[in-house]
This record gives C-alpha cells, sequence and structure tokens, in this order.
C-alpha cells in the first residue's frame, strides 16, 4: 500500500492545529505562561520566537551535510543562539518599551525547547523549503496560542484587549490574572476546550472509519 | 549473536571544522545585525531617556546633562556618562531641578532607575524605573503599586547644615510603617527590591545632591562644555 504523501500544505498546517506546539506538544511553556499576560506581548513573544524557528530551521536544513552527527546540539545552539541575539537586537532598535516589557524572556528563547526539537527532529532531516514551511507552521501556531493566552489574561486581568479598554471603569480587573498563576488558569482553559474539541475530531474519524 | 552495528566515526578535524565554521558564520551574522541596528537602537535610548525625563519632572523644557570636572567642580558635558545626571529648566530657563540616574543589584539583577530632585522642595519628586528584571507579580510592582509611587511625591532630601551629605538618611521601611517624609514606605512581598531602591537612591543622593546644590545655580547652560 502506498503511503499518503506529504504535501507543502500539510508541513505548514500541521503546526496550526494537529501538532500545535503549545497545545497539542505542550512546549515552550516558559514564554508561553510568562510573557502572555497582555496581547501585545504574547503576539511580540510570538513573532520573535517564528523568526528564530524559521532562520534556525533554515539554517540548520542549509548546513545539515556539514554538520557532523556528534556535533549537531553544540552548532544547533550556536546557531540558534545567533538568531536571538540578532532578535533582541532587532526589537531593542523596533521599540524600547517593547523589549522591557518582553524582559529576559527574549535571551531565553534561546532554550525553547520547541526550536532545538524542530532544528533536531525536522531541519537537519529536510530540504529548506520544507524546513521552512514546518517552522513557519510552528512559529504561527505558536505565536495564535500566545495570543489566544494572551487576549484572555489581558480582557480579565485589564479589561482591555491590546490596551483598549473593553469594559467600563467600573469593571473589576482580575489581578491574577495578569500574575503568573493566570498564565496557568488561561492555558488550562484552552487545553480544555482544544483537547475537547480533538475528542470530538477523534470519535467522527472513527465513526467514518466503521461505517 | 549479533553485534550491534557502529556507525563510523567522524574524524575530529571535520567536528572542529564545522564547529569553528559555524562560530565564525555566527559571529558575522551577530556583528553584521548589530552594526546595522546601533544607530537605531541609541536612537531609541536618547527618545526614552528623554520621556522618562519629562516623566519625572513634567515642568522640564530643556535639559543639560552635567559630569564632574577634574577640580571636584560640576560642569556641562557631551560624555556619554553610565549613569548620566540632567540639569533641568522650565519654560522661562529657570533651573527646576536636576534628573538623576542610579544604578543598584535588586532581586535579581541590577535595576536602573531615574529619579528627580527639587532645588526649590529639597526632595525627590519624580521617580521612574528604566531597566529592571525584577519577579513578575512580586518585585516589579514596584513599578505599579500606588502607595509605593506615591512616596516620590515628596521625598525629603535635604541636606545638613554643612551641606555635604543628606540630613537623614533615605531609608525603605516595612509597609504602613512610614512615619518620616525621608522613608519609603515599603511593600510586603517586594521587601527586597523596595530596600534595594531605597539604597541606590541614598547613595546617589548622598553622593550628587551636595555637589548639585552647591554648583547647579553656577552652570550656564548656553556655554560650550
Amino acid at each position: 500500500m502506498a503511503s499518503k504523501e506529504v504535501t507543502s500544505t500539510d508541513e505548514f498546517v500541521k503546526g496550526l492545529w494537529r501538532d500545535n506546539p503549545v497545545f497539542v506538544q505542550v512546549l515552550g511553556m516558559c514564554p508561553a505562561l510568562a510573557v502572555s499576560n497582555t496581547a501585545m506581548n504574547a503576539l511580540a513573544m510570538g513573532l520573535a520566537t517564528t523568526f528564530v524557528l524559521l532562520m534556525s530551521g533554515l539554517s540548520v536544513s542549509l548546513l545539515r551535510g556539514f554538520i557532523p552527527r556528534e556535533a549537531r546540539i553544540v552548532c544547533y545552539i550556536c546557531i540558534i543562539a545567533t538568531f536571538v541575539t540578532s532578535v533582541d537586537y532587532l526589537i531593542m532598535a523596533l521599540s524600547l518599551e517593547l523589549h522591557r516589557a518582553l524582559g529576559a524572556f527574549i535571551a531565553l528563547i534561546v532554550v525553547n525547547c520547541l526550536i532545538l526539537g524542530r532544528a533536531e527532529a525536522f531541519a537537519s532531516k529536510n530540504k529548506p523549503g520544507r524546513a521552512l514551511l514546518d517552522g513557519l507552521g510552528m512559529g504561527v501556531g505558536f505565536t495564535v496560542a500566545l495570543l489566544f493566552i494572551g487576549v484572555v489574561r489581558e480582557i480579565l486581568g485589564s479589561g482591555s484587549i491590546f490596551g483598549f479598554a473593553v469594559f467600563p471603569d467600573s469593571f473589576q480587573t482580575w489581578t491574577v490574572m495578569v500574575l503568573p498563576s493566570g498564565g496557568f488558569f488561561a492555558m488550562a482553559l484552552w487545553l480544555l476546550i482544544v483537547n475537547r474539541i480533538k475528542k470530538k475530531e477523534a470519535e467522527t474519524e472513527k465513526a467514518e472509519a466503521t461505517a | 549473536m549479533s553485534t550491534p552495528e557502529l556507525q563510523p566515526q567522524t574524524s575530529a578535524m571535520s567536528m572542529y571544522r564545522a564547529i569553528v565554521g559555524i562560530g565564525a558564520m555566527c559571529a558575522l551574522v551577530i556583528v553584521v545585525v548589530f552594526q546595522s541596528t546601533a544607530a537605531r537602537i541609541r536612537d531609541n535610548q536618547e527618545r526614552f531617556l528623554a520621556a522618562a525625563i519629562s516623566d519625572v519632572l513634567p515642568v522640564t523644557e530643556e535639559t543639560i546633562a552635567v559630569g564632574i570636572g577634574e577640580n571636584g567642580q560640576l560642569q556641562k558635558t557631551t560624555a556619554s556618562l553610565p549613569l548620566p545626571v540632567f540639569l533641568a529648566y522650565g519654560s522661562n530657563g529657570d533651573l527646576v531641578g536636576a534628573v538623576l540616574t542610579a544604578e543598584g543589584m535588586g532581586y535579581q539583577d541590577n535595576i536602573r532607575v531615574l529619579y528627580a530632585y527639587s532645588f526649590e522642595k529639597r526632595a525627590i519628586v519624580g521617580f521612574k524605573i528604566l531597566d529592571s528584571k525584577e519577579t513578575p507579580g512580586l518585585g516589579d510592582r514596584v513599578e505599579i503599586e500606588p502607595h509605593f509611587i506615591a512616596n516620590f511625591e515628596a521625598l525629603d532630601a535635604r541636606l545638613n547644615t554643612s551641606g555635604d551629605a543628606l540630613n537623614n538618611a533615605i531609608v525603605t521601611v516595612k509597609q504602613g510603617e512610614k512615619t518620616d517624609p525621608w522613608q519609603i514606605d515599603g511593600i510586603t512581598g517586594a521587601t527586597i527590591t523596595s530596600e534595594a531602591l531605597g539604597n541606590m537612591l541614598n547613595d546617589s543622593a548622598n553622593g550628587w545632591l551636595p555637589i548639585l546644590e552647591r554648583d547647579a545655580i553656577s552652570i550656564d547652560r548656553e556655554a560650550t562644555p
């Protein structure tokens, strides 16, 4: 039996839903919980991580014939750290306020297991085009997941979205949602919703297969 | 019995070549990005500092950077000091205060602050954290807690009769125990950070305010440094 061919679209789409890095693989939890206290911070961290995923995936894929198996981790970390340093400078050039808001977490992208994981599991075994699509899919999936968490936390914790008030001044904000513990509450809420939808999908597929 | 298949060993030379080659490429990328963003980052830092000065001393219309000359006197400077100090002038050209930068160790890392001193009130009248990596939800409350920020509406910083040190050391006290205008009402849960801020303000004010009080009025703001 011929195996189903993986198309370019599949490479991109898998990161958005089926293998979403946050809601399915549960990778990169440190920034996902710590920097998602506002929608803007979540978006900025997601985009910074996407940039590093794309560039490191492309570099690892291009250099996959040059990097010996025994020295691969040190080479991957070196490549990832380079793009994290670059993104750090780029954010500082873009906005110092944003750089302040993201604090130490920009530098910590280096140790985000999602990036090393994609370099090791995918980019080092695939051509640059596919590595880029995989990185883009995972990056967008990570950004969207952070944004989902960030929007919930900002609405409840600050009564606003992207700084724009959505509730009257009389709204009593839930301060806990902007604190680190709020990240766990919002994450749990989204995991509940995503897992419920996935369970329904699996049941439908099973029913169709039986029929 | 079958023996496990051994993978061919990579030569040390190949590994050196890969690590050194990738290291060199990475260094090149970082240098290129640094060089291409340096001017923009410097502009952003200057803009950020100007906005922060307006925040801590809103009456400021113009500032000049000052430093201490070889003779120990205050003088205008163009040098980029690690902890810059500015004299602030109002709309009619009067000296309205000084804006100083201070730095010290917090709970996690160095904290850098900007504060404003009013010559008229002999008090610290504005305060802003420029850089901090304190624990989110705990130490970083020093930036948002209203009762803590209220400390810097008029924090007494008058000098002693000889004019060479603060009359009363600026100290942080436990939350709710502030009794004197030179005390900082601390934050429960951010004890180390609020105490660190008190210490760095005390050290900076003790070092700078005697010089500023003595020399600031005689600085010619139009003069070329």
